[in-house]
């Protein structure tokens, strides 16, 4: 297959969506790769290394769409771009489905394929390294700590000098995502003081091991919502969350904004009374500009002087490092095509099996495919079925892995239990009868009980239903001393009494000692 | 207490029962499902004593048999080491069997009984006849694996000439004396057939479980609590209790779907492994040898070299088998565990749904060496994330890690699903000598580029790598 990798038209986008380190890659796996002529260009690649790493230079976007059955994009297409595209062809890059609906119809109208990597299931630990969202992410809060230090009018480490003292610059970040986290190493790194808050208590510990300090809110609540972002707070918590905002804006030098929620406007959490507080001469960096801004001052693709605060609210940020960026970006999509070629032939197959991938397919050959239902987290509580999947195994040896059984199976099932049921019926009398029925239900009833009990619960199942099957005891119990009348004759009661009793020692041991050893071992299992 | 109310009782007690069971699905919910099991034996049996089945001259010998039984089995339950879980699970076994033997003896020789017509009284001694042979064979069975499993007896499946015609003619016999048992004018005269089919039966049990091989021990353990959940249901029928009927029903279903888990685990068909011996059922095992034999040498690791690995590695992954347990490693591990995540290496544990002697054995250890159950992983959900693990590292496990079941047909473990350490960057495998496992198969995984072999007893290599670790 062909995968064709056009240039970003989107203004100020300076990334491609494939490097030609990755191209050599994706022709090992069997594909072949053509470039638009100037694709790399803004990031520093000029067609020379493509055609250098075997890839096909074409001269116009048009060729490149036309011929491709797979499309590399970084940005999602325009219009124009889906009329181009091949009816029928695999289009890869960032899509955006639930602000773009005009674009999924086009798509959809194309017959096309279309995986969006910013709907990757972020939290399958197998999907990081096709994270693209993580690895811009990562890009842009290192480039907000560089974009600060070039407004800021001082140095970031504190000295001493024979010039004199030097403090070292305050930064506070608001955000501990992977942008946050991203920043605060660079900022610490350059040997400012970073101090760092988010609403997911959880990463504190992250924000410790890169140099920072967490800031708490004082209020008891826990944010994290679904896919590794934060969800909205309640009231209380955005009254104390305001306060220490205000705290800690007026102390920094520079203040970085990463909090982004997901499918709704960036929180407001710096206010112009905040930015009124602070140093002249500070910074502010709002990473979620292009959704309106952490910031009430902020203007979205400029850096604006307020209050004698520089307020920076670039949206290309990752484009500024192009070079970098691409190459994040083009690995995350290797690592992609690898999953969806795993037979290495040059063939993109979308196995719906594959939670990531699933995830990633909003449009599979023009059906809608999206949004996927959730994927199940890797440390759900277990699957009761150990459903294996064993290859090689030979026919007629165990049964399946937890597929239907076949129909011939059933119908045979099902016949040999009706034949048994009519000489059931036909022969027992109907005191039996009574007792068959309790039987039959309970087993059903045990059978679907225990199909629920967790595998590593399997060991406290055996003894506490060895400690139940002590009930045995009851048969003892009424064979000890049952009211006689007085027509029994020659009635060994001695013996039944002494077997009664015996039994009924046993039993106790059974019982008493297999619910205690369940006790026993439930007790270890903690979190 | 009025017979109606005993009743409602015992419908109270089956209810709690299945609660209890239910229970478990979860670590949280078990400790309740526990204390349901509890209650419901307590009304169970409460309603029986006071019941209008039970005359006061009883109630002593009731509670002196109670409080000496009790106090065994609490001290027992205190004493025993979570390595030893499944002899000891295997020894209860064998006394409800005993006990339905025991009950159906009893049964028989009392004449208080009265059946109005002649098909009940013969259902009522078909029912006799059946519980005592499942007793029978639970008892017996459940000694000889309470002797395989503590060592007593060894682990290689006796194999006899002819064993399944054996089983065959033994099955027949206990047919034809149940014809005769069946037809005998009284007790006397039926006591010869019932005893020489207990007999049978006990054969029958020994005989079982002996052609069973150590590494089908799960499978045998648990098919073992299934039967003794049958002998409480033929008791019920015997003695027309409906509680006994539910509850032996319960059991029975619950020991039977975990056979069946643990047999699809090994990839192995029920009927073969209860027929005994390895591959017997599966063609010629001796297809592997000579052809699958194994190339390359082995790369032993020290293990200093291995704490080295281990601190240097983000992602790391455990898993564990029978040895573990012999060596009483678990606590060891864990503080390894520990000092790990500490340091920030991200541990799991890969658990295979086999390893160990009885289901859930390994989860049990770890969880008694306090490791956190959210990091102890079943096979499906970690074989996935073996490429991204930089370390895995095995402790005292063969077969479940034995690659050759998914690269050699001829093996004779062919198809069983196996946890793919082979596919992390490095393996470690520490074992006591070459030796195969159980299975009797040798294992490439030994002799691949990436392997390490950690050779000692896994205790005091492991005290070691902590040593190593803490320096």
């Amino acid at each position: 297959m062909l995968i064709g990798v056009p240039r970003e038209t989107a203004s100020g986008e300076k990334r491609v969506a494939t490097v030609p380190e990755v191209v050599g890659k994706l022709i090992k796996l069997g594909f072949s790769v053509a470039v638009e002529s100037g694709a790399g260009a803004a990031a520093n690649f000029s067609d020379e290394d493509y055609r250098a790493a075997g890839a096909e230079v074409l001269p116009g976007a048009a060729d490149v769409w036309g011929r491709a059955d797979v499309v590399f994009k970084v940005r999602p297409p325009t219009l124009d771009e889906v009329g181009l595209l091949r009816e029928g062809a695999t289009l890869i890059g960032f899509v955006w489905p639930a602000q773009h609906p005009e674009l999924m119809q086009a798509l959809q109208a194309r017959r096309a394929t279309v995986l969006a990597i910013d709907c990757l299931p972020r939290q399958l630990s197998r999907a990081q390294k096709m994270d693209a969202l993580s690895s811009m992410a990562g890009i842009s809060g290192y480039r907000a700590v560089v974009e600060a230090a070039n407004a800021f009018g001082r140095f970031f480490n504190g000295q001493i000098t024979a010039a004199g003292k030097i403090p070292p610059a305050k930064v506070f970040i608001a955000g501990a995502g992977v942008a946050g986290l991203a920043a605060i190493g660079t900022a610490a790194n350059l040997g400012a003081v970073v101090r760092a808050n988010d609403t997911r208590a959880e990463v504190a510990d992250q924000v410790v091991s890169l140099g920072g300090e967490f800031v708490k809110v004082d209020y008891e609540e826990e944010g994290s919502g679904g896919g590794g972002y934060a969800k909205v707070m309640s009231e209380g918590f955005q009254v104390a969350q305001r306060e220490m905002y205000a705290r800690e804006t007026k102390d920094a030098d520079i203040v970085i904004t990463t909090a982004l929620i997901p499918g709704k406007p960036a929180p407001r959490l710096i206010t112009a009374e905040m930015v009124q507080t602070m140093k002249p001469g500070s910074v502010i960096v709002d990473l979620a500009a292009e959704q309106g801004g952490n910031c009430e001052l902020t203007v979205p693709g400029e850096a604006v002087v307020r209050h004698g605060v520089t307020i920076i609210g670039y949206t290309d940020l990752v484009s500024r490092l192009a070079k970098q960026s691409s190459t994040l970006y083009s690995n995350n999509l290797l690592r992609m095509t690898e999953d969806l070629c795993k037979a290495k032939d040059g063939n993109v197959v979308v196995n719906f099996e594959d939670d990531a991938i699933r995830g990633l397919t909003v449009i599979k050959a023009g059906e809608l495919t999206w949004p996927a239902p959730p994927p199940k987290l890797p440390a759900a509580p277990a699957k009761p079925k150990a459903a294996a999947a064993p290859i090689t195994a030979p026919k007629g040896h165990g049964h399946g892995a937890g597929e239907p059984m076949s129909a011939t199976t059933l119908a045979v099932v099902f016949g040999i239990g009706a034949v048994l049921f009519l000489l059931v019926g036909l022969y027992a009398p109907a005191a039996f009868l009574a007792h068959f029925t309790v039987f039959v239900l309970a087993c059903f009833v045990g059978y679907m009980v225990v199909w629920n009990v967790t595998p590593s619960l399997h060991t406290p199942l055996m003894s506490v239903t060895n400690a139940i099957s002590s009930i045995i005891a009851i048969g003892a119990l009424v064979q000890v001393a049952p009211p006689l009348s007085d027509s029994v004759v020659d009635r060994p009661n001695v013996l039944i009494l002494g077997l009664a009793v015996f039994a009924l020692a046993l039993t106790a041991v059974n019982m008493f000692g297999g619910f205690a050893v369940t006790r026993r071992m439930l007790a270890m299992f903690r979190k | 207490m009025t017979s109606s109310l005993a009743t409602v009782s015992y419908i109270g007690a089956t209810i709690l029962f299945i609660l209890s069971l239910g229970g478990l699905a979860h670590p949280e919910s078990a400790r309740r499902g526990n204390l349901f099991g509890i209650v419901g034996m307590t009304i169970a049996v409460l309603a029986t004593v006071l019941g209008p089945q039970v005359t006061s001259a009883g109630i002593p010998w009731i509670v002196g048999a109670l409080a000496v039984g009790g106090a065994i089995g609490l001290i027992a339950a205190k004493k025993v080491q979570m390595t030893q879980m499944p002899e000891l699970v295997a020894l209860m076994h064998s006394l409800v069997g005993l006990a339905a033997c025991l009950v159906g003896f009893a049964s028989y020789v009392d004449t208080s009984a009265v059946f109005p017509t002649a098909a009940e009284k013969a259902i009522h001694e078909v029912e006799i006849y059946v519980g005592i042979f499942i007793g029978a064979v639970t008892f017996s069975g459940s000694l000889i694996a309470f002797g395989k499993l503590s060592g007593k007896i060894g682990g290689k499946p006796l194999l006899l000439p002819a064993r399944h015609v054996l089983n065959l003619v033994g099955l027949l016999v206990v047919i034809w004396f149940g014809r005769g048992f069946l037809n005998a004018h009284d007790i006397h005269a039926g006591m010869t057939p019932l005893l020489v089919m207990t007999v049978i039966a006990l054969l029958f049990g020994i005989h079982m479980v002996m052609a069973i091989g150590g590494a089908d021990m799960p499978v045998v353990v648990s098919m073992l609590n299934s039967y003794s959940g049958w002998a409480a249901a033929a008791t019920g029928f015997m003695l027309s209790n409906d509680l006994l009927i539910v509850v032996g029903a319960l059991v029975g279903s619950s020991g039977a779907i975990l056979s069946y888990i643990m047999c699809r685990a090994m990839n192995r068909n029920f009927i073969s492994v209860i027929a005994g011996g390895f591959g017997s059922g599966a063609g010629a095992p001796a297809a592997a040898s000579g052809a699958g034999e194994p190339q390359g040498e082995v790369t032993p690791i020290s293990a200093v070299d291995t704490a080295e690995l281990l601190r240097e590695a983000k992602s790391v992954v455990i898993v564990p088998g029978y040895g573990m347990a012999v060596a009483q490693a678990q606590h060891v591990v864990c503080e390894i565990v520990n000092k790990l995540r500490q340091s920030g290496v991200k541990v799991r544990f890969g658990i295979h749904p086999v390893a160990g002697r009885m289901p859930g054995h390994m989860n049990v250890l770890l969880a008694e060496a306090k490791v956190p159950y959210d990091i102890v992983l079943e096979m499906d959900e970690i074989n996935d994330d073996f490429s991204d693990t930089d370390v895995a590292m095995v402790i005292g496990a063969n077969d479940i890690v034995n690659p050759a079941a998914q690269e050699d047909p001829g093996s004779p473990i062919a198809g069983m699903p196996v946890l793919e350490v082979w596919k992390a960057k490095t393996s470690i495998v520490m074992k006591r000598s070459m030796a195969s496992g159980y299975a009797g198969v040798d294992n490439p995984l030994f002799y691949k580029e990436n392997n390490r072999m950690l050779f000692g007893d896994a205790r005091k290599m492991l005290d070691e790598v902590l040593g190593a670790l803490s320096a």
